[in-house]
């Protein structure tokens, strides 16, 4: 995934002379994660910033960067370092076009890497969607697959609003699959029916995706059911018609997160069907997130994310009720 | 703590208190400790036993500099998370909570009881309106002691550092700031972190005094800390000590530095070593001599491995990560707790890299 990102940065930095990148060591030591490795080379200092360590400042001169006419991609070095610049990002960069009336916009794509498996110290592991996705003027974006994260980032620059697009970490290096060459965009607000449904349906994002179609594997190994696997992509906007097509087709559904249970963004795709698709659920739906903590420490990160365990049990609870 | 000890790890008064053979023997042996600790921790990591380790080495001077300088029975430390291993001061129990802290284990963030030091900060500046506030209450308290706080200096750019800085002068608490100018964050060079002059000019703006100060000197640390502290001490409001020195290794273990550091200004950094430094100094002025430091370096050595061994001996019981969320559980997270202890009971435990959480 991570070349991927890389590719659909130096694509739209090469289409459109607007587009900037700024963020921490994003320049000489190519991003901590390697994903902007060798765009200084390329685009040069009027194009790849290595700020200062200040998160709010970085999202902050985005949205003057914007209002300057440049498209800024701002990176946060890790998620849980966001909330340094929490306050520009829900009151400044999601509302100026609603503040200005229309008059300014801030076409910014922030990227920010997130969520734990790779046993990183506090504060580098949090799933940090739900805040955000309750921040109006803002898209969330979340890939599972290299890929969608080509299409995805692709259409998060050239959008004319923010757009938080959040990259699970463990997925940077284990997620591949074919890439398709040239221009690749992937439409915000589609969900994607990664397996389709008969008996249930796992709906998840980021790197619960894979962890669905395990739970998946699982039950039809142990039960011949066929559980389908959407895997949502754009939180903000809400794919709802998608998510209702599968809920009428399977009738029994999870749902999936990695963010702690309360308040997480499980719910509101839960009242969704709820209000959408109520009469065609068979089971109550059932939720699997992490536990109500702060982001889990390394030595025990496996005991509390979700894992296919958990999501076989919830599915077989559903399946039995 | 009002006698000198010379059990290995026993806290040491302070400083100006002592005689001035124990006091060069303790600078040396914690900064001793500090680089052993570096390499070991950076080799566990490389075994998987570790999850991060950010090094201190060729810093150590500038941190065990300062924390010998302060009354450590009084004064509150807010570290960010690269000093702990320069703070054998606090003795091996807070050694031992710090490699817990970086092998990743819950409750590595458990400062033992009776030390005055906040769990290492990984949100970069977060620490500083920490300091200020803890530095404030001990004023309105009326209690003696100061706060004294680390922050990188790339970490300066952040909003908390100036926020925290200014309520201190506004306030006059008494706050010391200890700079840790290593030269770089993770890739950006200070050149690129800021403008300004000095890390100094910083602590111009919020109206509190500042030094700078050779931070691979030992002694120029103590005698600056000292005389920062005892400013602060007595009410005339917050101090900034810039600390000049050199990250020599990686930032973390995740970091390689060969891609952005240049090679002649490492090689000019690591030719002013602090250890090597201090050690010409002692044995210049007749105080020390290779036999006594050979001694010191076994000590050392035999005293790490207790306290990575103590650190180990820690079983890890998944469950216990419900524990301290708040004072109590609410019922969801109490229902939480019980579905992981179900689980742990009807799966099988796998080893973490090697390390089984049980012991």
């Amino acid at each position: 995934m991570v070349a991927a990102i890389r590719d659909t940065i130096a694509a739209e930095m090469a289409r459109d002379d607007r587009v900037v990148l700024l963020g921490e060591d994003v320049g000489h030591n190519g991003g901590v994660f390697r994903v902007t490795d060798g765009l200084l080379d390329r685009f040069g200092e009027a194009r790849v910033f290595d700020t200062p360590i200040s998160e709010a400042a970085i999202v902050g001169a985005s949205v003057g960067l914007s209002v300057a006419g440049l498209v800024p991609i701002a990176e946060i070095q890790f998620a849980g370092f966001s909330w340094q610049a929490y306050h520009q990002v829900n009151g400044q960069l999601a509302r100026l076009r609603y503040r200005s009336r229309g008059r300014f916009h801030c076409p910014v794509t922030v990227r920010a890497p997130y969520g734990g498996g790779v046993r990183t110290p506090e504060h580098h592991a949090d799933s940090v969607e739900s805040p955000y996705a309750h921040t109006p003027g803002l898209k969330v974006v979340v890939p599972s697959t290299p890929s969608d994260a080509k299409g995805l980032l692709t259409s998060a620059v050239r959008d004319p609003d923010p757009v938080l697009f959040l990259e699970p970490i463990p997925l940077y290096r284990h997620a591949r699959d074919d890439v398709p060459e040239g221009e690749h965009v992937v439409e915000l607000g589609r969900a994607r029916v990664v397996r389709e449904p008969a008996d249930a349906v796992v709906i998840a994002w980021g790197a619960m995706v894979p962890v669905a179609c395990d739970a998946a594997d699982e039950i039809a190994t142990r039960h011949g059911a066929q559980v389908g696997v959407v895997d949502l992509r754009t939180l903000v906007p809400l794919d709802v018609e998608t998510i209702v097509s599968v809920v009428e087709r399977a009738g029994r559904v999870v749902v999936v997160h990695e963010a702690p249970l309360t308040g997480g963004f499980g719910a509101e795709v839960v009242a969704t069907i709820q209000e959408e698709a109520f009469y065609s659920l068979e089971a109550p739906i059932r939720r699997v997130a992490g536990y109500d903590l702060p982001a889990p420490v390394p030595l025990v990160e496996d005991w509390c994310r979700p894992d296919a365990a958990r999501v076989v049990a919830a599915l077989e609870s559903s399946l039995d009720a | 703590m009002t006698e000198v000890r010379d059990a290995p790890g026993a806290p040491l008064p302070r400083a100006d208190a002592v005689p001035t053979a124990a006091l060069h023997r303790a600078l040396m042996e914690d900064m001793l400790l500090a680089r052993r600790a570096s390499e070991r921790l950076w080799n566990l990591q490389r075994q998987g036993r570790i999850a991060t380790i950010p090094p201190l080495t060729g810093q150590e001077a500038a941190i065990v500099g300062v924390v010998r300088a302060l009354d450590l029975a009084i004064d509150w430390l807010v570290p960010y998370y690269r000093e702990q291993l320069g703070m054998a001061a606090l003795g091996d129990e807070f050694l031992e909570q710090v490699v817990m802290y970086w092998r990743g284990h819950p409750d590595g963030g458990r400062v033992p009881d009776g030390v005055l030091c906040l769990p290492p900060q990984i949100s970069l500046g977060s620490q500083v309106p920490h300091a200020t506030g803890l530095a404030w209450g001990l004023k309105l308290r009326g209690e003696p002691g100061i706060a004294c706080t680390f922050i990188g200096d790339g970490a300066t750019s952040e909003g908390d550092f100036a926020e925290g800085l200014n309520l201190a002068g506004v306030q006059r608490v008494p706050l010391l700031v200890v700079v840790l100018n290593n030269g770089w964050a993770i890739s950006t060079p200070t050149t690129r972190q800021t403008a300004a002059p000095t890390f100094t000019a910083k602590a111009d703006a919020a109206g509190v005094p500042a030094t700078r100060v050779d931070g691979n000197d030992v002694l120029a640390v103590l005698e600056a800390a000292r005389a920062a502290r005892a400013h602060v001490a007595s009410g005339k409001g917050p101090m900034l000590l810039e600390l000049i020195t050199y990250r020599v290794a990686a930032h973390t273990n995740s970091d390689d530095p060969t891609r952005y550091i240049p090679e002649e200004e490492l090689a000019a950094w690591k030719a002013r070593d602090p250890i090597d430094q201090f050690r010409a100094r002692l044995t210049g002025d007749g105080q020390w001599d290779d036999a006594e430091h050979g001694a010191l370096v076994a000590a050392v050595e035999a005293r790490l491995e207790r306290i990575i061994d103590a650190a180990f001996a820690h079983a890890v019981d998944p469950v216990s990560a419900f524990d301290h969320r708040n004072a109590d559980g609410d019922a969801r997270l109490l229902r939480q707790r019980d579905e992981l202890a179900a689980r742990l009971t009807s799966e099988p435990v796998p080893e973490e890299n090697g390390v089984s959480w049980r012991p």
